[in-house]
């Protein structure tokens, strides 16, 4: 049972209630008095919500930063800040509505919602969204200012495979065109009942889906699409703060248990349970992804321990109330041997650049956590699953929706590149790419000395 | 006069400053460098991408001495720096043509 489906179901239903109440309808409602959001709820979704804003400013900006050269790092901060802070303007203007909106018309319906909330028209502090529990409900602000987070890291995610070479107004209009084709109709599909995928069952508690396969496969086309830097692979492109991206991992792991744990939208034992998730699951692949490194004969790396963490941390995110603990430990641990595979072995002998490795580890650790689920769910292994579970059914499910997530973001990817790339131009001349985009395209140093 | 000029292992400094003041050796200008001989650089690796930096940190020390300490110097910091292993590092020895002390504007073996 998917919370978010009941989420958008109850919204859904609010709204059509809203316009099409009778009086007689209204004074039912009114005797039956609506549920009145719990307070301990709302303050955990609310500091849910600014635990997935600490994932963006300054986690994930310091995670990608650092693996930047120097002369990059104020460039790559100020798109991850520059695409989020559109994202969270779009979300309210139009995105919200799009994904969570009321149910389209009955053709539509599968990939969007309809336009009745453009300018969240009709929310008001009274508003509210249910959660997975009958009759438990929060704010719809709240769940707004939640999801909008979501949107907001997604598109920032993408950036990873072109950073150093992408100019900042390019990196604009595709966040304007990538968000409105592709991440408001998947979060749609996925979360929303009525969506796609939601209706198939596919199960997805945080987004492996929405959030990772979806900006991993969508930075994979654009990385191909833009072209390599210059100078890859022969150049020292070392990252220029191993630091900075090690503080950036703490971050994220941090804000992670909102983005995770928040995921149940209520306080309760499904957020415990996606919260110990996220703990053991990502524990295990960074360490996993060290024995990984010495199996290679190499050594045991910092990098290596940030990779793991994060491979942990995509991997667990469909899985973390769908999974019991053991079941985490075993899909981050798979996840940290598959993405250091596709980073350290698949991506040099394919030639493509994606600089920070955005697919390799959010594209691929997403699917490797999609397709998991599918098997951590049951209850044998200690997932929350009914005894009922179908095991080869829900893999299925799982593969389609996998694999049409990938088709959607690749197509709905290469058409925003293309318009980023007809008004903007793209990439950086060659000058501004050598001397870096710090100065180029924004006219600072990160540092001064 | 001479100048003696030594590359060798950063952690071997101490050793050699040691070494030298036993000798009498007043001063010495020490020097973070990056260099390469046959050793041939070392190879750093992030996520399975391997770098070859070809230059490896050094210390750089330089040591003016008399002709008569000269020789001593040499075999004191070829003494003290020595692993036996692959870049111990190399000493180097120039003439110095003048020596000339700020301060009083004393010359030569004087000023050392």
């Amino acid at each position: 049972m998917k919370l978010s489906n009941k989420i958008a179901t109850g919204l859904g239903t609010l709204a059509v209630t809203a316009l099409t109440a009778m009086p007689a309808w209204a004074q039912e409602a009114a005797e039956a008095a609506a549920p009145v959001p719990n307070k301990g709820d709302t303050a955990w979704m609310m500091v849910s919500t600014v635990l997935v804003l600490a994932m963006i400013l300054p986690g994930l900006q310091l995670f990608y930063g650092g693996l930047a050269r120097s002369k990059n790092m104020l460039s790559v901060m100020t798109q991850i800040g520059g695409a989020a802070a559109l994202a969270m303007i779009i979300w309210v203007i139009y995105g919200y509505t799009m994904a969570f909106g009321p149910d389209a018309s009955e053709s539509l319906k599968p990939f969007i919602s309809n336009f009745d909330k453009l300018f969240l028209a009709g929310v008001t502090p009274d508003s509210t969204g249910a959660t997975f529990t009958d009759g438990v409900v929060i704010p719809e602000y709240v769940f707004i200012a939640f999801q909008m987070t979501f949107a907001a890291i997604t598109v920032a995610l993408v950036l990873g495979s072109v950073v150093e070479r992408i100019k900042f107004s390019a990196v604009l209009v595709f966040a304007l065109i990538w968000l409105t084709i592709v991440y408001f109709p998947v979060a749609h599909m996925v979360w929303a009942a009525g969506g796609l995928f939601f209706e198939m069952g596919a199960l997805d508690f945080a987004g492996g889906t929405v959030v990772h396969i979806n900006a991993g496969v969508s930075a994979l086309v654009a990385c191909i699409m833009l072209g390599k830097r210059i100078g890859y692979p022969k150049e020292v492109m070392a990252p220029h703060s191993l630091t900075l991206t090690f503080v950036g991992t703490g971050l994220l792991w941090v804000g992670w248990f909102g983005f995770n744990a928040g995921s149940a939208l209520e306080a309760n034992g499904s957020a415990a349970l996606a919260m110990i998730n996220t703990f053991v699951a990502t524990a295990s692949a960074a360490l996993a992804w060290l024995v990984v490194e010495k199996l290679f004969g190499h050594k045991p790396s910092a990098l290596g321990f940030c990779s793991g963490v994060i491979a942990g941390l995509v991997a667990v995110t469909p899985a973390a109330g769908n999974s019991g603990p053991f079941g985490a430990i075993v899909l981050g641990a798979v996840a940290s041997l598959v993405c250091y595979i596709f980073v350290a072995k698949v991506k040099p002998a394919l030639g493509y650049d994606d600089s920070l490795d955005a697919f390799g580890i959010h594209g691929i650790g997403g699917m490797i956590g999609a397709i998991g689920t599918g098997i951590v769910y049951a209850p044998s292994l200690g997932g929350p699953g009914g005894a009922d579970f179908d095991m080869g059914g829900q893999l299925v499910t799982q593969v389609l929706a996998v694999v049409a997530t990938i088709v959607w973001a690749a197509i709905g990817t290469a058409i925003a590149i293309f318009i980023a790339k007809l008004v903007t131009g793209l990439r950086v001349s060659p000058e501004v790419e050598v001397e870096g985009l710090d100065l180029g395209e924004h006219g600072e140093r990160a540092y001064n000395s | 006069m001479k100048l003696v000029i030594a590359i060798i292992k950063p952690f071997k400094l101490d050793e050699v400053r040691e070494a030298l003041s036993g000798l009498g050796v007043q001063g010495m200008t020490v020097t973070e460098v990056k260099g390469f001989g046959r050793q041939k650089g070392q190879t750093e690796i992030y996520r399975g991408a391997e770098y070859s930096t070809n230059m490896v940190p050094k210390i750089k020390i330089e040591v003016a001495t008399t002709d008569d300490l000269a020789a001593r110097v040499v075999e004191a910091v070829q003494q003290s720096a020595n692993t036996g292993a692959i870049g111990d590092g190399k000493i180097f020895v120039l003439d110095i043509a003048q020596a000339v002390r700020i301060r009083t504007g004393e010359t030569d073996d004087v000023a050392l």
